[in-house]
Parts: C-alpha cells; structure tokens; sequence
C-alpha cells in the first residue's frame, strides 16, 4: 500500500453506499461502537459456510480439517498481529467484555483474597468494573482508581502512591472510548511490574486503531473485540502470557475444552483449548483473521497517522461551533473520538437531528456512567472516526451541528 | 422526522409551564431512564372527590422527554384519578403530535411511567403502566 486513501477504502464496505435517508449518504461516526466491515470480512464468512462449513478440532473428513485449519490460521494472525509469542497465548471468548470476566473469573477467584487492592481507573467502560465489582463483592477484594484530570487524562502521580499499597492486580483502558485518551501502558505495566502486581490491559479501542504488540508493553492480559477493529460481532479475544494462562482454572465447562471426561471428574485440556468451552463462534473467528490481513494490508502505522490527522481536523472544527465542548485531552494525546456537550441541547436530541443528515452518531454515557459523573454530565454526543472517514464528512458533521443549534434556536 | 421537532416541543421543553416541585403534596413519584439518564420526578395534588388539582414535574433530560412531561402535566389536571389509570402511550403521543422509534419512544413515555406509578402507589414502575388500566 503507498498511500493511504479513505476515499478508496469507503468502497470495500458496501453499507458506506447506502442512503439512510432519501438524498443522504450514510455518514457513519460511530466506528467506537462498532466498526463497518469490508467485503473481504463477509466474504470470508461465507465461503467458509459455502465451503467448509463443519465442526472444528475433531472430524476426520475433508470439510473439517479445513474449517480447523482456517480456524487456527485466524489464531496465528491474532498471535502476531498483538505480538504474542506463541498462538496458545490467544484464547477466544465472545467479546472483550468476556475476556475480562474470564481473567476476573478464573485467574482473580484463584489468586485474590480478602482485602488485595486491584487498581483500575477512572475511565474504565464498565466491561472493565463490574467483573471487578461482583468480584469485590465474593471475595472482599479493594478496588482503588486512578484518577482522569481535568484533561482527560491519567493521574500518575497518584498511580505512583497506590502502588505503595502493593496491588495484586492493575487493569486499565488502553484507550478511553469516551475521551480517546491513550493511556501510557508501557510505564503503567513497567510500573505495576515492579510492585508486584499483575497487568490488565482493555484493548477494545487500542488495538483496531494503534500498533499494539504486547512484547513491547509486557503486560499480562489483553482483551479485545472483533467487531470493533473491521470484524464479525461475537468474538472477542484473550491475549494472556503462558505461564498465567497455564496455571490458572478453566472458565466454562463443557466440550472442547476437556482432555479426558469421566463421571465424576475431568483432566482440562491444554492451552488455548482450556478455556474454550463448547463450539466456538467459527465463521466469526475466520472473518477475524481476514480483518486482521485487512488491517495489515493498510498498515497499523498508516492507520494511526490517518486518524492522527483526522482528529486534528475535528477537534479544529469542531472548536468552531458556538457553545460545543469536546473533553478528554489534545489530539496529540488522543484516538479518533471527540465526545462533546453542546450548551442547551441534550445528547439525544443532537443525535436525533444529525441523523435526519444521515450523521451516525452515539449518545449517551457510552458505558461508562462513572467517568461521565467525573465531569459532571449525564450524557455525551461522541463522533468517533476510523479508517473510512473522510474531512467532508467531519465537516457534514459541524453543519449538522449548526442546524441542531438552528433547531433549538441556541 | 425534522418534523419530530415540531415548534411546541421545542417551546415545551425550553420554556416548561408545569416544572417545578409541589410541597406538600399527596402523590409523588421519581422514575429514570438508566439509558440516557433521563430523569423526571411527577408531583400531585389531588381533592376530596379524587380530581388532579395541581401538578408538577421536574428531572432533566432531552427535549422529549421535557415537553412530554409538560404537555402530559396540563393535560390531567382537573382529571380524576380514576381517568388517569386509563392513559396510555397513546395519549402520549397525541399530546406530541409525533411518531417516535423504539428507543425515543422510551423517553416520551418516561414521564407517563412516573404519573401512572405513582397514581397506582407502586414501589417501582414498569412498561405494563403504559398500557391501560
């Protein structure tokens, strides 16, 4: 790929064509939700049920030796693709939210006891509290938070004096999917390491839109989603170091994930297929590994300047609009999302007008209440931008805004 | 659907006739909409022969919901609490003059859920309020 063009791009995703309202192309800013998912993605999918459409890891047959094959070929994309040593570090789950709760579930039950502290932050999507929460609740465990600034980002210092508390667990966002902060995981693993404590990272938002490889942040885990970087719904990942994953519990129970079964006992299986229980979610799992080739088609590297550039462009007009209010940091130090109040509208309202534009745009808390009583807001209007977004289509947004701002005579 | 924005939800939810509270008063009840954080407190006074004399809102939340609130205010007073009881989302919808998706539906109908909890002296509301009696 020489240069990166969005304009080429849009024509891989069929729906970016598409007429949400009568003379309106669909302006889809919402790739923080969901992504799109281009041609290559759906089309993998259905050769496979075309195809090869069988059960994985046991038949015998033609058909099901290739549907393993392919299935374990998305394995080793994703391995390399995050920078894991070896494709057993990658376990599959339904989502990130599934991730978590299977390191909450499994690693936390064994390894927690009555009063540890695990460190999160404040900005935290409740994937990453609530396992957390229903796990203080069994097992008594602190939960402490890093505090966001008025800028949206993470306090440090007060990271630096928790850590005096010898935490047995940090878990922490990559990327804020409110505010775009990214969050610097090299030092906070670094850091967490040398107290002892084990690392989390919630890379929902990191890894479809930065280079993420885990030998470089050493952190322990890593959780994210499919179908937020380009791929199906229903698969999220697990990245987790061997030795962690080797000596923790299984999760569910079930097939798959069995060595031998009798009556009254079972042998778990060995790594990854531990902790995939039951048929996993195979044509989604292969439409992960063609949005992984996808994506390193374009280039992490290249993907990041684009949206580097893109919320430089946004955060620029958007600063136009009397009475908006983006928080969260600068765009040096953000992805591409720009969450706003606009004085005298609430978010629902925004939102509904923008759409009559065909403007796709969220809002709400985003899921993540806490963070929004941070700032003292109910709710936010957030743009979210990726690989197939264009400048006019930023600017279709601030003219959106402006006929909101008509609408509600403000 | 520019039209969802008709000039008297507007008006309704930027200059609102019935917000406020009414201390004492013989009903009250607080519901929230956890989706967007809408939330809207509906306040009564009602007589001897079971008439609404007085009512009030409060809360916050998008234009809908508002405007909602303050068309559904006006339009019970003077009603009994039996007429009450039989209001549905229809009523509701007739006061807007609109039609709304699922999900706006919810806060359109927020306001009607207070009203009706609390006129039925329910611990917690619930859809089948929107229903009739």
């Amino acid at each position: 790929m020489t240069t990166f063009n969005p304009e080429v791009i849009r024509k891989d995703f069929p729906i970016l064509q598409i007429e949400t309202h009568p003379g309106k192309e669909l302006v889809y800013l919402d790739s923080t939700a969901t992504t799109q998912k281009p041609v290559s993605v759906l089309k993998s999918m259905d050769d496979y049920y075309r195809s090869s459409n069988a059960n994985i890891h046991r038949g015998i047959y033609s058909i099901a030796e290739e549907a393993t094959a392919k299935y374990e070929a998305a394995r080793e994309k994703t391995a390399r693709f995050v920078g894991a040593k070896k494709n057993r570090e990658i376990i599959f789950t339904r989502n990130a939210t599934e991730s978590i709760n299977l390191v909450a579930y499994s690693w936390g039950r064994t390894n927690l006891s009555p009063g540890d502290l695990v460190i999160l932050t404040e900005m935290e999507h409740h994937a990453n509290l609530v396992p957390w929460q229903m796990l203080a609740a069994e097992k008594e465990i602190r939960l402490e938070f890093i505090p966001v600034s008025d800028e949206g980002l993470l306090d440090l210092e007060t990271y630096h004096e928790l850590l005096k508390q010898e935490p047995k667990l940090v878990a922490f966002s990559h990327m804020s999917n409110v505010l775009g902060t990214i969050t610097p995981a090299e030092e906070i693993t670094r850091l967490a390491h040398n107290a002892g404590a084990v690392v989390l990272i919630d890379g929902a938002q990191s890894v479809p839109h930065l280079p993420v490889n885990m030998q470089d942040i050493g952190a322990d885990f890593l959780a994210f989603s499919a179908h937020k970087m380009c791929g199906p719904t229903g698969v999220g990942v697990l990245f987790g170091k061997e030795e962690i994953l080797d000596a923790m519990p299984p999760f569910q129970g079930g097939g798959d994930m069995i060595k031998k079964v009798h009556l009254r006992s079972f042998v778990p299986n060995d790594l990854p297929y531990k902790f995939e229980a039951g048929t996993p979610a195979i044509a989604e799992v292969i439409g992960l590994g063609a949005a992984i080739d996808y994506l390193n088609e374009l280039g992490m590297e290249v993907i990041r300047r684009h949206e580097k550039e893109m919320i430089n462009h946004a955060l620029k007009k958007l600063a136009d609009v009397p009475g908006l209010k983006v928080i969260g940091p600068q765009a040096d130090q953000k992805g591409a999302v720009a969450s706003f109040s606009l004085q005298g509208v609430h978010p629902h309202d925004v939102a509904q007008i923008l759409d009559t534009e065909g403007i796709a745009v969220r809002a709400g808390h985003h899921c993540a209440m806490p963070l929004h009583e941070r700032f003292h807001l109910d709710a936010t209007t957030r743009a979210s931008l990726y690989i197939y977004n264009t400048t006019e289509e930023v600017d279709k947004l601030v003219e959106g805004l402006l006929k909101v701002r008509k609408v509600f005579r403000v | 659907m520019d039209d969802l924005y008709r000039e008297v939800i507007i008006d309704r939810s930027q200059n609102p006739i019935f917000k406020g509270k009414l201390d004492p008063c013989d009903i009250t009840f607080e519901d929230e909409n956890p989706l967007c954080g809408d939330v809207i407190r509906v306040d009564l006074r009602v007589d001897i022969n079971n008439h609404i004399t007085e009512a009030a809102f409060d809360g916050h939340g998008c234009a809908i919901s508002q405007a909602s609130a303050d068309l559904l205010m006006e339009s019970i007073i003077g009603k009994k609490i039996e007429e009450i009881k039989a209001l549905t989302k229809q009523d509701v919808l007739d006061n807007l003059g609109i039609e709304l998706g699922a999900v706006r539906l919810k806060c359109a109908l927020l306001p009607l859920k207070a009203l009706k909890a609390g006129v039925y002296g329910l611990s917690k509301s619930n859809d089948d309020l929107l229903e009739g009696e």
